[in-house]
């Protein structure tokens, strides 16, 4: 994984400005944050994620899925599931919120350089992985073949439905949908995620795979792709604790001998595939 | 029948079969097309038929009662479509939908279920085969009742 440059002072919100609220699905927000001292925002990795701050309400840690090349801009995507996440994507434009970050360890793009790239998301799994995504697309003479295989609960719940169109369109990159459960206008594959491999344009040999999304989900995946022939070391896996500190103090992420926030969240299926099987860990 | 034979020995089902039983199942085979939004077969009718899909996509639609069907699957190029043709009382439990221009081979399920009576390893290989299909099925239908990007409070 490569890893991550934290700001000088790691504990010290910086202030920000909402600069655009958009709705992805009926409770998924995307928002465009800028710094509002006029500065660049704070560089980051594909795959690192900032802890934000909602003044009066509390901290979230949230994966950035904005585009890395875009220095003038912090883009994230986020479910609203409870009180703190309420309470950013109520945010209206102009309003201020803090950030901390960039923190954790990014996608290993260095790794896939010149090889394959299977990206596989599970419904808000794609935010972390949008960066990525835009990184190849801006690198792309440098990777061999994009495979992007996203699976969500139901059309609806889509994320970024007219980026996926138009990455579906591009050259060397396969776009597969699908979702758990399908109306009768939707056209596209209806099922778990796993179910795309059938129709993936596989070459597990030169192939390095990042996945991301509910972690069941991650390891049913993880499995079938030691099926398709990748190695553990070829597999990468976004994970998700309850973080506070992102600095590997306070302890909240513990995830066995690994800090999600510090050492994580990137890690191959090598270190994290045992663990993964733990009953309650 | 030369070039169903062909066809029916490369599709993934079939993969590694003898020659004798393909020619076997040959003899239950025949081309079908299906347009798009036509309904291969409905649930409560009689399951006759066992599709090997060679181009296009079908939705497995289930009924639910003061609402529209919903699809709780979708099978592809190279996948197969039906196993109550094997079982009794050979009758589908779904509506198979075609989404897109559907290509497939039709095999006779009566004709089958009489050619894998009388003879037994040919039964065995397909039902091999067929329990395969019916354990990945499984797999994923249990995967999809776990409804793992809905919000666990």
């Amino acid at each position: 994984m490569t890893t991550a440059a934290i700001s000088m002072e790691p504990m010290m919100p910086m202030a920000h400005l909402v600069r655009e609220v958009v709705k992805e699905t009926p409770d998924t927000f995307t928002l465009t944050l800028q710094p509002d001292n006029g500065e660049p925002a704070a560089p980051f990795l594909p795959g690192q994620f900032s802890m934000l701050w909602v003044f009066g309400v509390g901290e979230l840690p949230i994966s950035i899925s904005g585009d890395p090349g875009k220095d003038d801009r912090l883009v994230y995507t986020v479910r609203s599931v409870g009180q703190a996440t309420h309470a950013f994507v109520s945010q209206k434009p102009g309003s201020g919120v803090g950030v901390r970050g960039p923190f954790g360890t990014g996608w290993p793009v260095d790794v896939a350089r010149g090889r394959d790239l299977v990206v596989v998301a599970g419904g808000i799994g794609l935010a972390p992985l949008r960066p990525v995504i835009y990184h190849v697309l801006s690198h792309r003479s440098e990777y061999d073949r994009l495979v992007l295989l996203y699976g969500a609960r139901s059309p609806r719940d889509l994320l970024y439905r007219k980026e996926l169109a138009s990455w579906a369109r591009m050259r060397d990159t396969q776009v597969l949908i699908t979702v758990d459960y399908g109306g009768l206008s939707w056209r596209h594959h209806v099922g778990v995620v796993t179910t795309l491999f059938k129709f993936a344009r596989l070459r597990p040999a030169r192939s390095i795979a990042m996945l991301c999304g509910p972690e069941v989900m991650m390891r049913f995946v993880a499995r079938d792709l030691e099926a398709h022939g990748l190695t553990r070391s070829q597999i990468y896996l976004s994970m998700e604790r309850n973080m506070k500190c992102a600095l590997g103090f306070c302890g909240h992420c513990q995830y066995g001998p690994h800090f999600i926030c510090k050492d994580g969240p990137v890690f191959t299926y090598e270190q994290i595939g045992p663990m993964m099987n733990k009953y309650e860990l | 029948m030369e070039n169903l034979e062909r066809i029916i020995a490369e599709c993934p089902f079939f993969a590694g079969l003898d020659h004798a039983y393909l020619d076997l199942i040959v003899g239950c085979a025949s081309n079908v097309r299906f347009e798009a939004g036509a309904y291969m077969f409905r649930e409560g009718t009689p399951a006759d038929t066992f599709y090997l899909i060679r181009e296009g996509k079908v939705a497995i639609e289930m009924f639910v009662p003061h609402r529209k069907p919903i699809i709780v699957a979708t099978v592809g190029e190279g996948e197969i479509v039906g196993w109550s043709w094997l079982l009794p009382p050979y009758v589908w439990k779904f509506n198979g939908h075609a989404l897109h221009q559907t290509r497939a081979i039709a095999l006779d399920g009566k004709c089958l279920r009489g050619k894998c009576e009388e003879n037994h390893d040919l039964g065995y290989e397909v039902l091999k085969r067929l329990v395969q299909i019916v354990e990945h099925r499984l797999d994923e239908a249990r995967f999809q009742q776990m409804d793992v990007y809905a919000v666990h409070r």
